[in-house]
């Protein structure tokens, strides 16, 4: 039998190992933030007050191209939104009261979700006692630290190293910015009817580009992908989908 | 104005966050916002995929920023961790522009 004590170790363990992942990968978001017209302290305080990655390369993306204020916020937001799910699935795991909530908001994100998630119990015995939220809770705090420390050191590095150098476009970070988005899409696409929603999404916003104002054809084309997949059946999944980490 | 949208995006996106935690659950719990919750990531990181490949300014172009994508979609595949899907897309397009293959 294996107790508490034992599965502790094995949860910061992977952690650990969750936030030197997305640390790596927060250096591309520093790069890319400040080629992208950000100052270090302007991409330091979205890693620090935003922190969710795919909202933070949207803002940047829109911002890039030349979108309005509203529209880059209105972007980061919506993709923001499935955090309010996480939350929601998280609540009753932490049990949290009065200010307690305002941090376990802040490191509410894809991988300490999903890795509580990994660990909750239904009280159907496993590790821990039936019924125990104790390696749900650490997994969710441990990831979420752990995540935050990387995540925010991966960003001012980044931001620096880019900082440094004469001109990004020669090294093709132009091209990093697309590869970035596709990376963070890719776990999502498993679905034929997802892939027709990506796809239809990807056309809409190039073909309307020349016709609207910089910024609103991501929208617009936002609007068209899941007008696609309400009607394709796409997102069908009830738990699943939601919960599903990104990279 | 940089700062203006860094601040009000980051404040929604954390109102977003802890609004799961605060509101009653059968306000978010509609199958039709669960499904377009799903939706809406997915629509929008392929739109930005679409303009930051295939547009520069308000034009449709097609430059050796396209290799780079074809290279991502590579490494994807090959399961490359993240890192080295940027990178790696990030270098073809540099190597095809010097060997003016594209622009």
């Amino acid at each position: 039998m294996t107790t508490f004590e034992d599965t502790r170790r094995g949860i910061v363990r992977d952690a650990i190992g969750i936030g030197l992942g997305t640390g790596a990968y927060a250096l591309s978001f520093g790069a890319l933030a400040v080629a992208s017209g950000l100052s270090v302290l302007q991409t330091q305080a979205l890693s620090v007050l935003m922190f969710t990655g795919a909202s933070q390369f949207a803002m940047i993306g829109v911002l890039a191209t030349g979108g309005v204020a509203v529209v880059a916020i209105a972007t980061a937001a919506l993709i923001g939104t499935r955090n309010s799910f996480y939350a929601i699935h998280m609540a009753p795991i932490l049990a949290m009261r009065g200010w307690r909530r305002l941090p376990a908001a802040q490191l509410t994100i894809d991988e300490s979700t999903g890795m509580a998630l990994a660990h909750e119990q239904n009280g159907s015995g496993g590790p821990s006692a039936p019924g125990d939220q104790r390696p749900a809770r650490l997994a969710f705090w441990a990831t979420g630290l752990s995540i935050f420390v990387l995540w925010n050191l991966g960003t001012l590095i980044g931001a620096v190293g880019a900082g440094l150098l004469d001109d990004p476009a020669i090294y093709g970070l132009d091209a990093a910015a697309p590869a970035a988005f596709l990376a963070l899409l890719w776990p999502r696409l498993g679905t034929w009817p997802m892939r027709l929603v990506a796809g239809s999404a990807l056309v809409a916003a190039v073909a309307m580009t020349p016709l609207l104002r910089p910024g609103i054809p991501v929208l617009v084309a936002g609007a068209v992908g899941v007008a696609v997949g309400l009607v394709s059946g796409a997102g069908r999944a009830p738990r699943d989908e939601d919960t599903e980490a990104l990279p | 104005m940089i700062w203006a949208t860094v601040l009000i995006g980051s404040a929604t996106c954390f109102l977003l966050k802890l609004a799961g935690y605060v509101v009653p659950e059968h306000w978010l719990e509609a199958p039709a916002v669960r499904r377009a919750t799903a939706l809406i990531p997915v629509a929008l990181l392929a739109a930005l995929v679409g303009i930051w490949t295939f547009t520069t300014q308000s034009e449709v172009t097609v430059d050796a920023r396209l290799l780079g994508l074809a290279t991502a979609v590579v490494a994807l595949l090959l399961r490359a961790p993240f890192l080295v899907v940027i990178v790696s897309a990030a270098a073809v397009t540099a190597i095809a522009r010097a060997m003016g293959w594209l622009p």
